[in-house]
Parts: C-alpha cells; sequence; structure tokens
C-alpha cells in the first residue's frame, strides 16, 4: 500500500476513534465508529489481509454497529447532560493514557523495525504444490487467494476452536433470548 | 509501503484513545463501544505482525486466525452486553455509571 494511502487510512481510523470519545451525542458517537471501522479495514486490506477487512466492515461495520445504534434507539437515549466532571477519575484517567503511550514509545524503541517485503507468491506456490494444487495453481498465476489460504488454515489447523467459537455464539444467542425476555413472574 | 513501527505506533494510539474513552465517559454503551474500539487495535497489531513476520512467501496465517476468532468472541460479547445494557435500564431507567453504585462498597 503507498505510504499516502496508509495514512489517510490510519488519520480516518484515529479521527474516528478521538471523535466516539468527545462527541456527546451516542448517535454521533456510533457514526463515528462506524467511519474508525472503515478506516480499519482499510488498514487490513493495505496488509494483503482481504478477507479480514472484508469481515471487519460485514461485521463490524455492518452488524455490531447497527445491534448498538438499535440499542440507542431502543433506550432513546438523547445527549446526555453536562454534569460537572470529578477531578480525580479525569486526571487518572489522563495519566493512564500517558503512562500507556510512554510504554508504547520504549516497546517500539525495542521492536526490530522490520521493512515489508512483497509476497513471494512464487516461493508459496512451490510450497503448496502438494499440499493443495488449486490453492498452487492460483499463486503461481500471480494472485493472492486469501479465502482459499484462510479456509485451508481454519479448516485443516483449527477444526475444533472453530466449533468451539460455533457453540459459544450458539449459548449467547439464547443466553440474550433469556435476558431480553420480560420477567412475568 | 509502511513499516511494521507506523502500524504498531497507528493501532498504540487507537487503543490508547479507547481506553481514554473507558476511564472518561459516563455513558454506558459509549464505554462499550470504546471497548470494541481496544479490540480493533489489538487486531491491528495481530495482522501486522502476521503480514510482516510471514513464511514461504505468505503472511502468517496463524495470526489471522486469531483476528478471526477474536472478531467472533466480540460479536457474541456485544450482543450479550447490550442485552444486559437494556435489562439494566428496565431495571434503573439510567445508564450513566455514576448512577449505578449499589456495588460500591
Amino acid at each position: 500500500m503507498p505510504l499516502a494511502l496508509f495514512w489517510f487510512f490510519a488519520i480516518v481510523m484515529l479521527v474516528g476513534g478521538l471523535a466516539v470519545v468527545s462527541l456527546r451525542n451516542p448517535v454521533a458517537s456510533a457514526l463515528s465508529m462506524v467511519a474508525s471501522f472503515v478506516g480499519l479495514a482499510g488498514l487490513f486490506i493495505g496488509l494483503n489481509a482481504f478477507f479480514v477487512g472484508i469481515i471487519q466492515i460485514l461485521v463490524y461495520a455492518g452488524a455490531i454497529m447497527v445491534l448498538f445504534i438499535f440499542i440507542i434507539m431502543l433506550l432513546d437515549l438523547q445527549t446526555e447532560e453536562k454534569r460537572a466532571p470529578k477531578l480525580a477519575p479525569v486526571l487518572g484517567g489522563l495519566g493512564i493514557v500517558l503512562a500507556f503511550s510512554i510504554q508504547l514509545i520504549g516497546i517500539l524503541s525495542k521492536t526490530p523495525n522490520i521493512k515489508s517485503e512483497p509476497l513471494d507468491l512464487a516461493a508459496a506456490s512451490a510450497s503448496y504444490a502438494d499440499k493443495s494444487p488449486g490453492i498452487s495453481s492460483k499463486l503461481a498465476a500471480g494472485h493472492l487467494p486469501d479465502v482459499n489460504l484462510i479456509g485451508d488454515v481454519l479448516f485443516k489447523g483449527y477444526n475444533l476452536p472453530l466449533q468451539i467459537v460455533g457453540v459459544l455464539l450458539l449459548v449467547s444467542t439464547v443466553g440474550v433470548v433469556v435476558l431480553s425476555k420480560r420477567q412475568t413472574t | 509501503m509502511a513499516s511494521l513501527h507506523s502500524y504498531l505506533l497507528v493501532s498504540g494510539l487507537l487503543f490508547a484513545i479507547g481506553l481514554a474513552g473507558v476511564v472518561l465517559r459516563r455513558n454506558i454503551i459509549v464505554i462499550f463501544m470504546c471497548l470494541e474500539l481496544m479490540l480493533s487495535a489489538a487486531n491491528l497489531t495481530l495482522v501486522a505482525f502476521s503480514r510482516f513476520n510471514g513464511k514461504d512467501g505468505l503472511p502468517d496465517y496463524n495470526g489471522q486466525m486469531l483476528v478471526f476468532f477474536v472478531i467472533t468472541v466480540a460479536a457474541a460479547e456485544v450482543a450479550v452486553g447490550l442485552a444486559i445494557i437494556v435489562a439494566l435500564y428496565r431495571a434503573r431507567q439510567t445508564i450513566n455509571t455514576e448512577d449505578l453504585t449499589s456495588m460500591r462498597g
């Protein structure tokens, strides 16, 4: 991804995040969060993670944010009234964030700064030649079959976690129905 | 093309913004949104490491698997959390965390 595009998406993401924190109206917060997630999906796609980028748009910016906006509508939330902020939590919060940022600088100075190299699709094609001829031929043609590769890893290496996550989703669905049923007893 | 440090810096900043929102805001729905921001920042770090520590000329797909599972669990978490918020609102008629102090010692 060109450097200009990287900074464009990064700034969209960070400004969206700042707007989530600073705007008083919850609906405005939710909409700026959608902008933040679209910027994040752009960064994912720039990192050759096409599947994760699409999932980010579909699941986060689509489903989850609709759920948030729906709940805001259901509770009929208005702009929250101004209350005098207590000094201690605000100072403590800013202090935690400042400490985190300083630690971030320390970590960045210790991590090796890897320069990105273009993906070596020919070598990847050779390594997949005996495992999966379909993926190998797509790689040899110069495409990155991202979804095929993810499916290959997911269903061959992570089959049990995938099924456990399926059960988790079922349990959470049942839990939500139980929680939101109006108690009549 | 951007290097690993730029991605780590941007995701760290996003995490810090989310953390600031969780600590500073009083609206519990906005706090919940800021939690999602922090999860997404962690996802960006994972994808960046998976791309920059590739093997055989491909990104390391084990990292992207972790992102996939994080997104799935986050979706379940949002559903349950919002149901809890709705139940809370029914019981108390408020979502301001300063008014929810019945468990304070």
